[in-house]
């Protein structure tokens, strides 16, 4: 393999897995911050895909300017789900959060399917094939904005959590939630306000995909699977594995889609995932038993 | 300042407190002290809103708070240091004292708790950029009542603050008791040492399974032959 060409595949590994980590760190903040395993995580994605996709087609607005809709959409969406589905689980046993969950996601995909049918669609406009090129790399557009974005808001959300007082208070929930409430926090309005930021997250990431992929109604399987293999290698509730685990997902992933073959691409993954697993149970980031929603 | 009246409380099937009833008056130190499953620290849960009061009143300043919501409660002014410290072990320090003043109305004078947080505690002003997972158990303990004062509590609940701590800083906690009640906060006791803090306080009541079996002066309870022997073990 030559240089350049190893280069060019690292730039698209790393490009690819900074969606990856957006679509993940929605999660892992959810279950670090309320120990809910989201199962409809995926279906999230769908609808974030689904709405760019009609303002973007419907609307004939810029797929990036879908991204200002998108993402408040999904919060309230997201709320709204925390409120009538989320928040009787809370403190329930594993199984009832399960079947919630799953039970969501089977419901989104059966609505999508009524409302949008089972066909495959994408959008197509210039910039969705546009191509930089840096040396003898060449970049697509969306490609490189979508990681732009995805940075962009995993930096946010760790300056957000790190240094303001709302931040601090998520973090305390996620450490110790009876400990919050004597300080004045209202821990129910925390769940809710971290379900619907990884909500908002999740939307934003669809969006931000809907240029690069097309959108049908079980789409949320092929990406969930990832965002689990990459929350749980980087360790459960932590946004630094997150966003570690995203990119070597995406790397790992675009070097084996070449080198082996593109069949094989989710075999390479799973393998690493579960090396990681046996050196280190708790992954990369998560040494402590996932008792901390972690910006470290 | 807090009443309580007829108080029951429990877990699941398990009642803890079945009756029970104090006063604390403004600017008091009240101590509530007994044996261990004695309902103490449900007594605390009960009044923080951590657990729901199944019967009885609990009025703070004149208001009945049995149904709020625990950050209502500390927005009152309203605030407990709970058993066990219950510091974020993997925030700093300072954070957990900021974290103390979440609450709207100490947010608004956080500075100022802050230097005087800093100045009762020069232990704590050196640890703020540590974890505070990482700190021993008696530098925990007073980021725990450094977190608890920079909420301006107008009363403090202590939950066992001198559980399982060395000596040196258990004599430190009842000095830091002492100049927290002379800055004018009402503090109610929540102790298993019953000696000292006995002769400390204004008003004392002893619980025994989930009922309050005595009450009276400090002093009167402490000399009290029958309570030493049959509750407090001395």
């Amino acid at each position: 393999m030559t240089l350049a060409l190893f280069a060019q595949l690292l730039v698209a590994g790393v490009l690819l897995g900074g969606v990856y980590a957006l679509i993940s760190i929605g999660l892992t903040l959810i279950f670090g911050v309320m120990r809910v395993v989201n199962f409809a995580h995926g279906e999230l994605l769908m609808l974030g895909m689904y709405l760019s996709y009609y303002l973007v087609t419907a609307v004939h607005m810029n797929p990036y300017l879908a991204l200002v809709v998108v993402a408040p959409a999904l919060y309230l969406f997201g709320l709204l789900v925390e409120v009538t589905i989320i928040r009787s689980t809370i403190g329930r046993s594993d199984v009832v959060q399960v079947f919630a969950t799953v039970g969501l996601s089977i419901v989104l995909q059966a609505g999508a399917l009524m409302a949008f049918s089972a066909n495959v669609v994408g959008i197509n406009v210039p910039i969705t094939n546009a191509l930089v090129q840096l040396g003898p790399l060449s970049m697509g557009v969306p490609q490189l904005l979508a990681f732009a974005a995805a940075m962009l808001v995993a930096s946010g959300l760790f300056v957000f959590l790190r240094s303001t007082d709302i931040g601090r208070a998520i973090r305390a929930t996620a450490q110790d939630r009876s400990a919050a409430a004597l300080m004045g926090i209202n821990v129910a309005g925390i769940y809710r306000l971290t379900f619907g930021l990884g909500s908002a997250m999740t939307g934003l990431a669809g969006a931000l995909l809907m240029p690069i992929y097309s959108v049908s109604p079980t789409v949320g399987e092929q990406f969930v699977l990832i965002a689990f293999v990459v929350v749980v290698l980087g360790g459960l509730g932590s946004v630094t594995g997150a966003l570690v685990g995203g990119l070597l997902i995406g790397i790992v992933e675009t070097f084996s889609g070449f080198v082996i073959d593109p069949q094989w691409k989710q075999a390479v993954y799973f393998l690493i995932f579960l090396g990681v697993l046996v050196f280190r149970p708790a992954g990369l980031f998560g040494a402590r038993g996932s008792e901390e929603l972690s910006t470290s | 300042m807090l009443e309580v009246r007829g108080l029951a409380a429990g877990y699941g099937e398990n009642e803890v407190l079945f009756d029970v009833s104090f006063d604390v008056a403004p600017g008091s130190l009240t101590v509530i002290v007994g044996a261990n499953a004695a309902g103490k620290t449900t007594t605390c849960r009960a009044i923080s809103g951590e657990i729901e009061a199944r019967a009885g009143t609990i009025r703070f300043e004149g208001d009945p708070i049995q149904h709020e919501r625990s950050d209502r409660r500390v927005e009152r002014g309203l605030v407990q240091i709970p058993e066990g410290r219950r510091l974020f072990p993997f925030m700093t320090v300072e954070e957990n004292l900021l974290l103390g003043s979440f609450a709207r109305r100490a947010r608004a004078e956080r500075r100022e708790a802050l230097e005087e947080v800093f100045a009762l505690l020069p232990r704590v002003a050196e640890r703020r950029r540590q974890a505070a997972g990482s700190l021993s158990g008696g530098e925990q303990s007073m980021v725990a009542i450094g977190r608890g004062l920079m909420a301006r509590p107008r009363l403090l609940v202590m939950d066992e603050p001198t559980l399982g701590l060395a000596p040196l800083f258990v004599e430190r906690t009842f000095e830091i008791i002492e100049e927290i009640r002379k800055r004018g906060v009402t503090v109610l006791l929540v102790e298993q040492n019953v000696k000292r803090s006995l002769s400390l306080c204004d008003r004392a009541y002893v619980l025994e399974h989930g009922h309050v079996v005595m009450q009276g002066a400090g002093r009167d309870v402490l000399s009290d032959e029958g309570l030493r022997r049959a509750y407090l073990g001395m």
